[in-house]
């Protein structure tokens, strides 16, 4: 009764202070604590025991004609000396725009080195206090140039890859719409199936990537990052999409904000799988760059499937088919440029965290869809519909990736 | 990398894919076309193969702030304080372990041990027969001891437990002992972990000369040796006399006709084995230096841990000639140099 009293008296007192006041006096209170702190030297804490830590993400290797360029970030609490560099156990020439790299800090270092294509080699920093960073390069190949040619080719890969399967796979519509209502059902349990394959299979790739990026920069969590950011995105998107709907109350309107949905879902996935290629692309899968060509469209050809499977009911126009298809299918051209231009692993990971993200949104908007007229979403039909998305999924992905 | 195992995957299933539009796809990439044109030449940086490996260009270890220099090491023989004890020779040396910290390689710091502040430490030099007294003090913050190769009592081998055992840091131990065999040997401390008290820099040379004098010659010692910057138990840079590319950067004069003598002792930890390799010419070698008669004729000779011997030769024209590890690894990693007969 005492301390509720005294918290009513100490309110009112509080009552007079202007609202902003009270908002900035914690920030104030902290921001005064934190220079007495700095400004006394950190009383009480002593100087880190050891030698400083280093700590060197490579970000990027680019491979010329008698160099090797290596994109580094400074990854770790302290400033790194980068004193010498070797190449497979010999030491090496190389360029570096001073030698101490800050934390944060990223640099070029162009080393000097007659390297051949096909071997593998292994580049490894000396620092100042005889530390050794090493980066493998598994296979020595010529880094294209990203001139406006490479650019060309790489947008008409992804058009092969991403816009021309996903079109192909949209000519499922009139199927969809002939067959009734039970096999509508079964339709959308495999798409289910085949967005949750690509969820699983996206999120463990982004985490993969995670690993090599810049533990600073967010590293494991930034797929995590992506996709709840893509999530909460997708779901802003489709109460937009739902409220315009209900006021425009079109029969069809539920299937097409549905349809429209697994467009941007599956196109942030299709960014993702554009960065992986481009990535392989830069990193010298030229002459097999067109296997896995042939291998995405396969892959992504039942990603069409998934786009039209709600537009069961409706009639939709070709106009928003050929816009769900570009949203769906065109992200690969940028992740395509992305990926051979400016792979960077923390970005590539966040961005296939995003797909994931936004087809696992996708996915929980697609499951009352499958409800029969008893409300039950998982029967024995729905069920072997999703397995054998997911098994599509597989198969067609052993194409591509293992 | 995800991509890498992506595109070896993709190639073993490459006859699955539909070959025709795998084709297609091929023919349409223009940059697949120059891929093939660079094939030949991709890496081939015009020049860059008449440059030999190197530390980052301008770059060299500062002799100064380490307190000896490479070049002066080769021709420094230490030989110590003789007085005459009872009609004998006896000679006296003080020899003080200490931490320090010396540059490896440009820019590269290494917490060394170092006796008398060099790495390697002095070549002691004596004559066959005298009485040989080390004064030992222990400087460092680690007990240490010296070992000496040669012939002497079990008290002054220099090992735990024998004798004065281990020294403990600001202590002091006295080795005595008579110069025999004559040859070439070495010294170290032989405090456990061994390999880490000789590798980071407790070595030398430790010479003792014919009753019957050698030929004269300009003589030099080189101690063969590399340090681990990175403690991974193998070496990042190698050297004779601590200092990688030190006679690249500045070759060792020599004169033409004149009798080159190397003292080499191999004391390199963590690799097996360590070699010299002369270029256009041969050397006569003298195993462990105990002999009068040469064993061999040779350019290349193959020494391991503790090995040493002397090697004996004269440029009989003028120029630049190589010498280095024949283990290449070796070379590109710092233990290479050059004569420069004048």
């Amino acid at each position: 009764m005492e301390a509720r009293a005294a918290t009513r008296e100490a309110g009112i007192r509080f009552g007079r202070v202007p609202a902003w006041v009270l908002g900035a006096l914690p920030l104030l209170l902290a921001a005064l604590a934190i220079g007495g702190f700095a400004a006394l030297g950190g009383p009480g804490l002593g100087e880190r025991a050891g030698p400083p830590v280093e700590e060197l993400a490579f970000e990027r290797t680019v491979l010329e004609p008698g160099r090797i360029v290596l994109h580094v970030r400074n990854d770790g609490p302290d400033p790194v000396q980068v004193a010498q560099v070797t190449v497979n156990d010999g030491f090496a020439q190389f360029a570096m725009d001073g030698t101490e790299i800050g934390q944060l800090g990223s640099r070029e270092i162009a080393v000097e080195y007659p390297w051949v294509e096909g071997e593998a080699y292994e580049v490894a920093l000396l620092t100042s206090t005889g530390g050794t960073i090493a980066h493998e390069v598994p296979v020595a190949v010529e880094t294209p140039d990203t001139d406006v040619g490479f650019l060309g080719l790489l947008a008409l890969l992804g058009v092969y890859v991403g816009v021309i399967p996903v079109a192909l796979g949209m000519l499922w519509l009139p199927f969809v719409g002939r067959v009734g209502e039970n096999w509508v059902r079964v339709l959308l349990a495999i798409t289910v199936g085949l967005l949750g394959f690509l969820a699983l299979d996206a999120t463990l790739e982004a985490v993969e990537i995670a690993g090599e990026g810049a533990a600073v920069l967010g590293g494991a969590a930034l797929p995590f990052l992506g996709a709840a950011l893509a999530y909460l995105a997708l779901t802003g998107v489709d109460a937009h999409l739902r409220a315009r709907a209900g006021r425009a109350r079109d029969a069809g309107a539920a299937g097409a904000t549905l349809a429209l949905l697994v467009a941007v879902g599956i196109g942030l996935h299709n960014l993702g799988e554009g960065l992986a290629i481009g990535s392989a692309y830069a990193i010298g899968a030229l002459a097999l760059g067109a296997f896995l060509v042939v291998g995405f469209a396969i892959h992504n050809t039942t990603e069409g499937l998934a786009i039209v499977a709600p537009l069961a009911g409706g009639r939709p126009r070709l106009r928003r088919l050929v816009g769900l298809g570009l949203i769906a299918g065109a992200p690969a051209i940028l992740g395509a440029w992305i990926g051979a231009v400016a792979f960077n692993p923390a970005l590539a990971a966040f961005l296939i965290g995003a797909g994931a993200g936004a087809i696992l949104q996708v996915i929980l908007q697609l499951m009352p869809s499958l409800r029969d007229r008893a409300g039950r979403a998982l029967t024995p039909a729905t069920v072997a519909g999703i397995a054998g998305g997911a098994a599509i999924m597989y198969v067609t992905g052993l194409l591509v990736s293992l | 990398m995800a991509s890498l195992t992506r595109r070896r995957l993709i190639g073993g299933l490459a006859p699955l894919v539909g070959a025709a539009a795998a084709a297609r796809l091929a023919g349409v990439s223009p940059a697949g076309a120059a891929k093939h044109e660079h094939g030949a030449t991709a890496g081939a940086a015009p020049g860059h193969a008449a440059n030999h490996a190197a530390f980052r260009r301008g770059g060299r270890v500062d002799h100064r702030a380490n307190g000896f220099d490479p070049h002066a090491i080769l021709r420094d023989f230490d030989a110590g304080t003789v007085r005459r004890e009872g009609g004998r020779t006896v000679r006296e040396w003080t020899v003080v372990a200490e931490d320090k910290e010396i540059e490896v390689a440009p820019g590269v710091k290494f917490a060394a041990w170092a006796f008398n502040g060099r790495v390697p430490g002095p070549t002691l030099r004596a004559r066959e027969g005298e009485r040989l007294r080390i004064r030992f003090v222990n400087g460092s913050t680690h007990p240490h001891t010296i070992h000496f190769h040669g012939i002497h009592a079990a008290a002054m081998d220099g090992v735990p437990g024998l004798g004065a055992g281990l020294v403990q840091p600001g202590e002091r131990t006295v080795y005595e002992f008579d110069a025999d065999p004559f040859g070439l040997h070495v010294y170290h401390c032989h405090t456990p972990p061994l390999a880490s008290h000789i590798a980071k820099g407790l070595h030398g040379a430790f010479l003792i000369d014919p009753k019957e004098e050698r030929p004269p010659a300009d003589e030099m010692v080189m101690v063969l040796n590399g340090f681990d910057t990175n403690f991974d138990r193998s070496n990042e840079v190698y050297a004779a006399n601590s200092i990688p590319f030190a006679y690249m950067d500045e070759p060792i004069r020599v004169r033409q006709n004149e009798l080159v003598r190397i003292y080499l002792a191999n004391m390199l930890e963590f690799d097996l084995v360590n070699s010299f390799h002369l270029h256009g010419n041969f050397f006569q070698y003298f195993p462990t230096g105990t002999s009068l008669q040469p064993a061999e004729f040779t350019d290349t000779v193959m020494q391991c841990q503790g090995q040493r011997g002397i090697l004996e030769w004269r440029f009989p024209q003028k120029g630049k000639f190589m010498f280095h590890a024949h283990q290449s690894e070796f070379t590109e990693l710092g233990w290479v140099g050059f004569f420069e007969v004048v």
